[in-house]
């Protein structure tokens, strides 16, 4: 049964969240994983929770990255592992540099907590699998660095896998659709592999209708279906 | 060994956006102070380090930079040294 780890550094506070979702409703095995562990031996999906890590000190993510289970989730992610970053767990995968771009703080200034619609634009991920490309999910934000960027001299995401924007993307509406005035309006890039995702919505807090949305369940159910389909080729790891 | 003070300026990138730095312009502005055309806001790190000569104290400052201290992608930082 493909059983998914969930990360655990000081100050990271969406680990029960998470917990909950994958456990509770999945109904599938999750470890909490403390982040001084070196090995991620039998975890088939690394879940990277929001939070504060550190503080947020100096720059979020910017010290979890040297925690020792890094280099195991590097090691997962160059084997193809599915890694899924929410909010500060895509902070820390920027810092670490699995993912592209960085942070800024939010255009408003201010700490942003609501609803988002997202389009899917990319469905070749295991994240995004088992969803339509145009799609549009219901999932929250709750950040203050949600401000994404592009390594500067990228003018656009052209070379890039967006794999989640937020719905309205750059348009007169900008201001209401796109919570932190991230560039291009990305809410969510995977690596050139897709196999590492890092969003800044939370689709752990949207898996039951009587919390708002059941849309962040969806992106799970993908990674599991992504995941039991490769165990069953023959020749897998 | 010596004992210097290390000070290291770490700021964002000319072309990078500085949200903090628009709103401390349009505070300033909104106080009177309209002479002032744009402000960037960056981060001093103060260190009392240990080394045999300021140049091999600043090529450790720097390594730090490059690790930790700033984001290589978005800031730029610079060093300076002084015997203590």
């Amino acid at each position: 049964m493909v059983s998914f780890g969930v990360l655990l550094f000081p100050g990271s506070n969406c680990e029960r969240d998470c917990l909950h979702a994958i456990r509770d409703v999945l109904n599938r095995p999750c470890d909490l994983v403390w982040h001084e562990e070196t090995s991620l031996d039998g975890i088939d999906c690394v879940v990277i929770p929001g939070g504060f890590s550190y503080g947020d000190y100096l720059r979020a993510g910017a010290v979890a990255r040297f925690s020792p289970v890094m280099d195991a989730v590097r090691e997962l992610a160059e084997r193809q592992v599915p890694v899924i970053g929410i909010c500060n767990g895509f902070q820390i995968l920027v810092e670490s540099g699995l993912l592209p771009g960085a942070f800024l703080h939010n255009s408003s200034l201010k700490f942003v907590c609501r609803w988002t619609r997202v389009s899917v634009e990319d469905t070749d991920t295991p994240f995004t699998c088992l969803l339509r490309e145009g799609e549009t999910l219901r999932l929250p934000v709750a950040n203050a660095q949600g401000n994404f960027v592009l390594p500067p001299g990228e003018a656009d995401a052209s070379g890039r896998r967006i794999v989640l924007r937020y719905d309205g993307g750059n348009t007169a509406t900008e201001a209401a659709s796109n919570p932190s005035g991230a560039q291009d309006a990305i809410a969510g890039i995977a690596n050139s592999e897709g196999n590492v995702l890092g969003m800044m919505p939370h689709p752990e807090r949207s898996f039951e209708s009587l919390l708002g949305s059941e849309d962040g369940r969806k992106m799970f159910e993908s990674a599991i279906s992504w995941i039991e389909s490769r165990n069953s080729r023959p020749g897998a790891i | 060994m010596k004992r210097f003070s290390v000070r290291i300026e770490v700021k964002f990138k000319p072309v990078v956006l500085d949200p903090q730095g628009k709103a401390v312009l349009n505070a300033l502005c909104g106080l009177g102070f309209e002479e002032v055309n744009s402000a960037r806001v960056g981060k001093l790190v103060e260190l009392d380090m240990e080394g045999e000569s300021a140049e091999s104290v600043a090529r450790r400052a720097e390594d730090m930079c490059r690790r930790l201290l700033s984001n290589p992608v978005i800031e730029d930082f610079s060093v300076e040294t002084a015997e203590k």
